[in-house]
């Protein structure tokens, strides 16, 4: 039998060695992409992928300009954050401080329930039930437009928005609310004089979460904004996100080719852009947490 | 105990990796090779899994892998060398070809049925009767409403399908281009990228606005295929298995399998399948046009 | 206006808001009930496809996910747990550890895209394994790592300190300390994250996309390197590709992923609420 000083150590050392694998294999698709994108920079103006209007990828000479689908992406983000940023902070609000406690738990395990389906099941109820409504009641030429993406996206980030918030306006210090009742304030005039002012790092973390969730969803998109390439007009226009050209493009590229490349450039674009929102959202949180 | 349990998971992993070996994984190679993966073009992909299945009925040992994705993905797997069969309702192209070579891959053609492309509108629509110019500038985005061409005064949505789909390729370089080589036009941006010809049919189905082009196996009563002329002043010839068999229907298109290699005896039993009566009848029966009368 | 009344508006208001979420989901989970219960049968959960696609079963692509999902967590549970025992238990409190922890919070935002991307390249075909269960389940694992660390990390750091500086005084060695007093009592948080992540993965198409799905396997697969079908997947397939699908299939299928992942988050959350319950402290 081993000692029990050498099993010590050599479980940790199996820990120190998973600890920087796992660190380690993270860190990887970051120098991934960054690889198969930087190369893609090397050959194509960094200037004209952002800001050119053209994603052609497979014609000769192929054009790759990605504004039109950061456009796209964009138009729907926005909708969805117009839609679920009030929805989502006035249903936490009900939830943390007017709702009589069994209506509560009920509540929070409708919201998770919520959180918990799969989003090409969304992408499919949405295709089959919003959009032909969609293009009925507000008599757009198709109902696969931007502002179908933005009414499901918004459903996926309600639960993201509401819990953090949530977190958000339960750790508001109970002498706040206290004190303003005591005051001979209303309960809503506590809730949106002094806890909602108190919870708004919080809240903010809550909304950049959602919003980088909706940024990154995939299936969903695919399924009912239309995809195409072309800089929208209005929000009722068919667009096409940086999301779903990679997933509806990779498999058709060649190893090593400018298109393969050029998708990694996508890539690696929603990957800064997602991780700045997480590190902004992080900071609020962690203003909070203090 | 818990030493027990990491144990267990030390060994599970030295499992995975002895598994990621390579003398497992030749064996698995070895064991596949009973096995056809083939991958491509969505046009063809049901009556190629029909071929499958009815294939490999007869030798349940047989293991054939079908992806779809579209033609191009299926030439990239086919140059990648992650495919045995790519199918496809478009000709390689030069460029395809070069690649392959480069990673010493010499696809192998064969032609196994033929495909009429059929412009599809909704019965709503009054419109049944363009001419390959009219069709052009709609899917160019230069005609633009319904009233334009006689039709109802609503915007036109242009469905097309993914760059990576050899319907797309077909119609852009013999209608949009007019078979000319050197002609560089394209789809207008706002033409909606679809991701299946099954889901340009959905829309159509459920939009009186949508016009979009699907092979003519995706016929049902629930569409109207318009009839085309070639120029003005030619009769308006409607897309069926006789006007494509005897080439009277101006837009229509060989539909090919191209094998990685010359090789492989699976490979090439199963292509013969498809040439033979028994496939060329299932070729029939998904509405798609065999290559001779049977 | 006078505020009491001011008040009873606002507190309406918020309940209909609230309202505006419920009840489309419960929308949701009838539809699919309603229009899919009637392809549920023996048949449908235990036999392959038919008539391409459109009639018969959707068991490969149920043995498809189990066989994806177990892989994958397999793989990233006892990493993710040993890195956040590490991070938590072990590593000094330094700039480099703080940049390692706010990175893997920070990765778990990453689209899911992006790592099938990542999945492809490294997996399929740097490392050749093809389009195969292992590759679609290590790039879910690599996937899902940065959550079960930081739920990890979580689960330990509710311990209280308290229980550790009572183990340590009385001579208990560090690695003794969490194997018989922190882990035992973050398991159940450990637990937790590691069933909402399955939940979570079994849903995921766009990371199997190009890894590990097909658009029809005629029999199970026979090893891990072979191509598999799954529900996600042939959710979308059926529902954007194949002509004349009979609907209730189709919802049918999108019933049984709801159930499957439905049922895994139930369990996870009874579980949380259960040991919450039970806690020493």
């Amino acid at each position: 039998m081993l000692s029990r000083n050498f099993t010590d150590s050599l479980i940790e050392k199996l820990i120190f060695a998973c600890g920087f694998a796992a660190i380690i294999l993270v860190s990887l698709i970051f120098f991934f992409l960054l690889r198969e994108g930087l190369g893609f920079f090397a050959q194509y103006n960094i200037k004209e992928f952002i800001s050119g209007h053209f994603w052609y990828p497979t014609s000769k000479p192929a054009g790759f300009g990605i504004l039109p689908l950061i456009m796209g992406s964009l138009f729907v983000t926005l909708g969805a954050a117009v839609i679920a940023v009030p929805v989502g902070v006035m249903a936490a609000f009900y939830i943390s401080e007017v709702a009589p406690v069994a209506v509560r738990d009920i509540l929070k395990s409708g919201i998770e329930l919520l959180a918990a389906i799969p989003s090409v099941v969304i992408g499919f109820i949405g295709m089959v039930t919003l959009v032909p409504l969609v293009r009925v009641i507000f008599d757009i030429p198709t109902g696969l437009s931007a502002f179908s993406g933005a009414l499901m996206l918004a459903f996926m980030a309600m639960p993201t928005i509401v819990s953090i918030s949530e977190d958000a306006i339960r750790s508001v210090p109970g002498t706040y609310k206290e004190g303003a009742l005591a005051l001979g304030a209303t309960k809503w005039q506590t809730m949106y004089r002094i806890i909602l002012p108190a919870a708004a790092p919080g809240i903010l973390a809550a909304v950049m979460l959602g919003i980088g969730r909706v940024i990154g969803e995939t299936m969903a998109v695919m399924m009912i904004t239309g995809n195409a390439a072309a800089i929208p007009d209005t929000i009722f226009d068919p667009v096409r996100t940086m999301t779903a050209t990679i997933a509806a493009e990779m498999g058709e590229t060649v190893k090593g080719s400018m298109h393969y490349k050029g998708l990694f450039a996508i890539g690696l674009v929603l990957f800064v852009i997602t991780f700045i929102i997480n590190f902004i959202a992080d900071s609020f949180l962690n203003r909070v947490k203090k | 105990m818990k030493i027990k349990i990491i144990n267990i998971i030390a060994v599970c992993l030295c499992l995975l990796a002895l598994g990621c070996s390579k003398e497992s994984r030749d064996r698995a190679a070895l064991a596949k090779s009973k096995s056809i993966q083939i991958k491509g073009s969505d046009t063809i992909v049901n009556l190629v899994q029909k071929w499958a299945e009815d294939f490999s009925a007869k030798d349940t040992s047989i293991n054939i892998g079908i992806t779809g994705g579209g033609s191009g993905t299926g030439f990239a797997a086919l140059i990648n060398g992650t495919c045995d069969i790519a199918m496809s309702s478009r000709s390689i192209e030069e460029a395809e070809i070069k690649q392959a070579g480069e990673n010493k891959i010499f696809p192998v053609e064969y032609k196994v049925g033929l495909d009429g492309l059929m412009v599809i509108v909704n019965p709503k629509n009054p419109v049944g009767e363009l001419t390959l110019a009219q069709v052009r500038d709609i899917f160019m985005g230069t005609t633009k409403n319904w009233k334009e061409l006689g039709g109802p005064d609503k915007k036109i949505v242009m469905l097309s399908r993914e760059s990576n789909s050899g319907t797309h390729m077909f119609f852009k370089e013999h209608v949009i281009r007019k078979g000319d080589k050197k002609n560089k036009d394209e789809f207008s941006p706002r033409a909606l990228l679809m991701s299946s010809s099954q889901a340009i049919v959905n829309e159509v189905v459920g939009n009186p606005n949508a016009v979009g082009y699907v092979g003519i196996g995706y016929m049902s009563a629930a569409l109207k295929a318009v009839a085309i002329a070639k120029k003005k002043g030619d009769k308006f010839i409607s897309p069926d298995i006789d006007s494509v068999l005897s080439d009277k229907y101006p837009i229509s298109r060989p539909l090919f399998l191209y094998a990685s290699s010359k090789n492989n005896k699976l490979v090439n039993d199963f292509i013969e399948y498809s040439l033979s009566d028994e496939g060329q009848k299932t070729v029939r029966k998904l509405d798609f046009v065999p290559l001779r009368k049977l | 206006m006078n505020p009491k009344t001011a008040q009873k508006i606002a507190f309406s208001l918020l309940f209909i808001v609230t309202l505006l979420i419920i009840v489309p989901v419960l929308l949701i989970v009838f539809i699919i009930v309603k229009e899919g219960a009637s392809a549920i049968s023996w048949e449908f959960l235990f036999t392959a496809p038919k008539d391409g696609m459109r009639a018969g079963g959707i068991f490969p692509a149920i043995v498809g996910t189990l066989s994806i999902v177990l892989c994958a967590i397999a793989v990233t549970l006892p990493m993710g747990v040993m890195a956040a025992i590490y991070l938590n238990e072990y590593a000094k409190d330094n700039l480099l550890t703080r940049i390692i922890k706010l990175s893997i919070v920070n990765l778990a935002g990453v689209p899911s895209v992006v790592y099938g991307l990542f999945g492809l390249a490294v997996f399929v075909m740097f490392l050749k394994m093809g389009v195969s269960i292992i590759a679609g389940a290590l790039t879910l694992s690599i996937m899902e790592l940065p959550v079960i660390i930081t739920t990890s990390r979580n689960a330990l750091n509710s311990v209280p300190q308290s229980f550790r500086e009572a183990s340590l005084s009385l001579g208990v060695s560090k690695w003794q300390t969490i194997r018989h007093v922190v882990l035992p009592n973050a398991l159940p948080g450990i637990m937790t994250g590691a069933i909402l992540s399955i939940a979570r993965i079994s849903g995921e198409t766009a990371p199997i996309l190009f890894t590990a799905a097909a658009f029809y396997v005629p029999h199970l697969p026979r090893s891990v390197f072979d191509q598999v079908m799954a529900l996600p997947y042939h959710l979308y397939i059926i529902s954007t590709q194949i002509p004349n699908m009979p609907a209730n299939i189709t919802y049918g299928t999108a019933l049984v992923l709801l159930v499957l992942v439905l049922a895994m988050s139930l369990a996870a959350i009874s579980m949380r609420i259960y040991f919450r319950k039970k806690k020493k402290w």
